[in-house]
């Protein structure tokens, strides 16, 4: 067998044979592929994502955590197509975290991009090598057979080998180059690629047997609630603890002293006991004395933005003169645009459950899009060495960035090392949107110069964020080489951060899913400035270069062609209607929506209907693409009227009463279509969200006049 | 605590819970049937739906001892091989996305096309409107529960 004489290849593939007969083969990544073997392993072990059993059972793995992406899905329908097998024979298996499969994430839509190549290897490789075999047997060449439905053809003789015949012959075959083989990319060649696949968990899910992580059941196992202060990074002084323990079925109750990393172990009260119910009524008598260390308050920063916005910042970037620019417009246009924290509240709260085994593994079941992260922050924070730390993935009720952290896991990891018995630790919804990463909050002072042709000659933003020592926190930075960068002959980009204590982190696309509102309803405002049309005036802006640009305009524009064209855009609308159009770029892929709506003059609006166009290259599940772009706009739709706020450097809201996230009723209809460009296919999990905003409030003001800069839209008297 | 007999998809359960434990946590915690999901705790987004005698009802505010020897039907009753009518038509249109809402979003539509064979988009958003999805399928919803409600009447 040749397995180490191509290590310099990008991919490479590697065959071993399993005691049934069956073969095995995979693909390393770069990082493993060049990196030190995992720790206790001698030799290169192959990332495995096929298994092809002697009675036809075909069964492909999927590494990354499934949150509702879609990613289980689709990342093995590259496998089953390059493999030439039929995809109702094959078995979908969820990975645990095992460094041999190099990035194991839900998280930067990087699943898709990541898994194109060496899966399409996997599959590729594995299939040429079941050719060899059966061309072998039948002591034919090669390139007379060809692989279909899970078995081998040979069109000459008329023979043909089903794959669980050819395993034992396969694994004695070489393993060829994958530079040498032919990986099929565009969507002419697909026969499972591009169709609408429904999700490999359904049955499970209507079923109620499919395990998310707080459906995790181990014998003897007891539940946990974790109480910590309200304003973050408080400490107990002390706590009624001894008093709890006499509550029915509490098992135990101690205080954490924790940490004071926000995103790790805080210090909190642990209460334990048979039932989850159990202990959270014990929580209820639950009296602890905190020392707080912070006080910061939604009106404080909005007191502090007002002050900031009068100073200059710090340039971070810009282009031309924008100070002359302006002195030399025809028409200058200023606007302050804001949106509020948010919180992530993913369906099912956050949970793990752990085992402090009695050799000293740590084992742990949860929902995390970041196992890997979580294990090392175990690592650190109990002093367990990672390879004695091993992390069960199960499927999440939901992510959007929320479950990138791992403050959770170290939650139970450490309130399981002081019991005997697994436990799960259960947040209350309470906890989950008081103790979230929210998505930070932003004012973005904006000022446009246009000429008198309505062309946009200057652009600067001043864009007042959050950060501390110099830094801005997760979530809340902005490039200067972003959108419209490049585009103007004269920007700039200024920025002034506000300290904060509270605790931010990565909510889906960061960054963009809050600017791209500012941005977009910003463009709509210069192009009628200059009475021009906003989707000619966008178009035109695409096709001048000042510079060079973070994305790539063609592609940009269009999407934007083709939700106008499907939209039939400008077309004359009935009264108290609108269209709004909005694009975007970010995670690799191109968004263009057209949203139109009725508003009322009472502030009440309905969304009619939506045209998204969407260019991740070649689809891969059209179901599943469909599902995150109408997913995408409708999660943006619903955080447009929600905030977080703080008082007390503690979180205002605590449940979906007053942090209430869209319903059925409020719901547009979506319908979605693809640029199906010559690019790689990129994810799809975040590009939808960004320019969902800006397209209502664009169709808003076209169908009332009222032009929105600020959010959640029931502060600006909107209601849907 | 106390011994109380609740009838669970057709079977009769006895399950020792104190008197305010809800029915969320007794079939979860104490019957180990984790279909049925914790979400909001306050009756608010619908996760934790379950039919009793055929009406959706809240079974994290609905203390297990208020609903003994009613008909509880959860979404590990409805039919294990999935053919029900609705979990057929929740297939065929993909509706999941991260799938944590879907077995309330279910069992609420069983409930609607038992009452209205052709519901419209109104009454399919009125029946809703108490089940949150966080993802934002309520686009696909609304096309599965009138495809459910053809399959029931045998015209799809």
């Amino acid at each position: 067998m040749k397995t180490q004489d191509n290590i310099n290849r990008r991919a490479f593939l590697k065959v071993s044979a399993l005691a049934s007969g069956a073969f095995m083969i995979g693909v390393s990544y770069r990082s493993t592929a060049y990196g030190k073997p995992h720790e206790g392993e001698k030799t290169w072990e192959p990332n495995l994502y096929v298994r092809i059993d002697p009675d036809e059972s075909i069964t492909i793995v999927s590494k990354n955590p499934e949150g509702g992406q879609g990613i289980k899905t689709a990342m093995p329908m590259i496998v089953a197509e390059c493999l030439e097998v039929d995809w109702n024979n094959v078995t979908v298996e969820q990975a645990n975290l095992d460094d041999r499969y190099g990035r194991q994430v839900a998280g930067g839509s990087r699943g898709t991009p990541d898994g194109w190549d060496d899966l399409r290897i996997a599959g590729t490789g594995a299939m040429v090598m079941l050719r060899n075999a059966a061309a072998e047997k039948w002591g034919v060449s090669p390139n007379e057979c060809s692989a279909a439905n899970g078995a081998i053809h040979h069109k000459k003789s008329k023979r043909t080998l089903t794959y669980g015949k050819l395993t034992t012959l396969a694994t004695k075959q070489s393993v060829p180059d994958a530079k040498s083989l032919k990986l099929k990319s565009r969507p002419e060649e697909f026969k499972i690629l591009g169709k609408r696949i429904p999700g490999v968990d359904n049955k499970k899910i209507f079923t109620g047997t499919l395990g998310y992580g707080c459906d995790t059941r181990l014998d003897g196992m007891v539940y946990a609630v974790f109480e910590k202060c309200p304003s973050f990074g408080g400490r107990v002084k002390s706590a009624n603890t001894e008093q709890l323990k006499g509550f029915p079925g509490v098992v135990d109750a101690f205080v954490v002293d924790g940490t004071d990393d926000l995103k790790g172990l805080m210090p909190g009260v642990a209460i334990v006991a048979e039932t989850w119910w159990e202990a959270q009524s014990a929580r209820k008598q639950l009296q602890v004395d905190w020392e707080t260390i912070q006080s910061d308050s939604t009106a404080s920063y909005q007191r502090q933005a007002e002050a900031l916005s009068k100073e200059p910042g710090k340039t971070l970037g810009s282009v031309g003169n924008v100070d002359k620019a302006f002195d030399k417009a025809h028409k200058v246009l200023e606007a302050q645009y804001y949106y509020p924290f948010v919180s992530h509240a993913n369906m099912e709260p956050q949970n793990c459950t752990a085992f402090l085994h009695p050799s000293g593994k740590m084992e742990l079941w949860a929902p995390t899009q970041n196992p890997k992260s979580g294990r090392g922050l175990i690592s650190k924070t109990l002093g367990i060495s990672e390879d004695r730390i091993h992390v069960n993935m199960t499927r999440l009720g939901g992510g959007f960035g929320r479950r990138l952290t791992s403050d959770f896991m170290v939650e139970a990891a450490w309130i399981a090392s002081k019991l005997d018995r697994p436990v799960q630790l259960q947040w209350t919804r309470e906890d989950d949107m008081q103790h979230d990463f929210y998505r930070p909050a932003a004012w973005h002072n904006l000022k446009a110069a246009i000429d008198k042709d309505g062309k946009m000659t200057a652009w600067e933003n001043h864009f007042v964020t959050f950060g501390n020592n110099g830094r801005t926190t997760s979530g809340a930075n902005l490039s200067p080489k972003h959108y419209p960068s490049g585009l103007t002959p004269n920007f700039r980009l200024r920025q002034s951060m506000i300290p904060l204590k509270v605790p931010t982190g990565p909510w889906r696309s960061p960054g963009h899913s809050a600017y791209c509102f500012a941005f977009q309803s910003f463009m709509d405002e210069i192009a009628l400035a200059g009475g021009r049309d906003p989707l000619e005036f966008r178009l035109d802006l695409l096709k001048q270069r000042y510079g060079e640009t973070d994305f790539n305009t063609e592609r940009a524009a269009g999407t934007l062609k083709l939700a106008t064209k499907n939209a039939n855009w400008g077309r004359k609308m009935g009264p108290n209607q609108g269209q709004g159009l909005a694009f975007h770029f970010d995670h690799g892929a191109y968004v263009a929506f057209v949203a139109e709506v009725t508003a009322q003059p009472s502030g009440q609006f309905k969304v009619d209907q939506v045209y998204a166009a969407a260019d991740a290259g070649p689809v891969l599940n059209r179901s599943g693409a469909d599902n995150q772009v109408e997913g995408g706009f409708i999660d943006a739709l619903s955080t447009s009227f929600l905030e977080i706020s703080f008082t007390n450097g503690a979180t205002d809201q605590s449940n979906f009463s007053n942090y209430n996230l869209l319903r059925m009723n409020q719901a547009p209809s979506i319908s979605v279509d693809y640029v199906q460009s010559d690019y790689s296919p990129t994810g799809l999990g975040e590009p939808p969200i960004a320019p969902a905003t800006p397209a209502v409030t664009n169709a808003l003001f076209a169908a009332s006049g009222k032009r929105v800069r600020s959010m959640p839209l029931g502060k600006e008297g909107l209601y849907i | 605590m106390s011994e109380i007999k609740l009838k669970i998809n057709g079977e009769e359960r006895a399950v020792d819970v104190s008197s305010d434990m809800p029915l969320l946590w007794a079939l979860r915690d104490k019957l180990n049937m984790t279909g049925t999901k914790y979400s909001c705790g306050i009756g608010q987004c619908g996760a934790c739906t379950v039919l009793v005698n055929g009406t959706p009802m809240r079974a994290c505010i609905t203390p297990a001892a208020s609903i003994a020897g009613m008909d509880i039907t959860t979404i590990e009753g409805l039919d294990s091989e999935g053919e029900h009518p609705v979990q057929q038509a929740w297939h065929k249109v993909d509706v999941p996305q991260c799938g944590y809402c879907q077995g309330g979003q279910i069992l609420t539509a069983v409930s609607l096309i038992e009452r209205n064979s052709n519901p419209t988009d109104a009454d399919i958003d009125a029946a809703h409107s108490g089940n949150i999805c966080r993802c934002g399928t309520y686009h696909r919803i609304r096309k599965a529960v009138k495809l459910a409600a053809a399959l029931k009447r045998g015209d799809a």
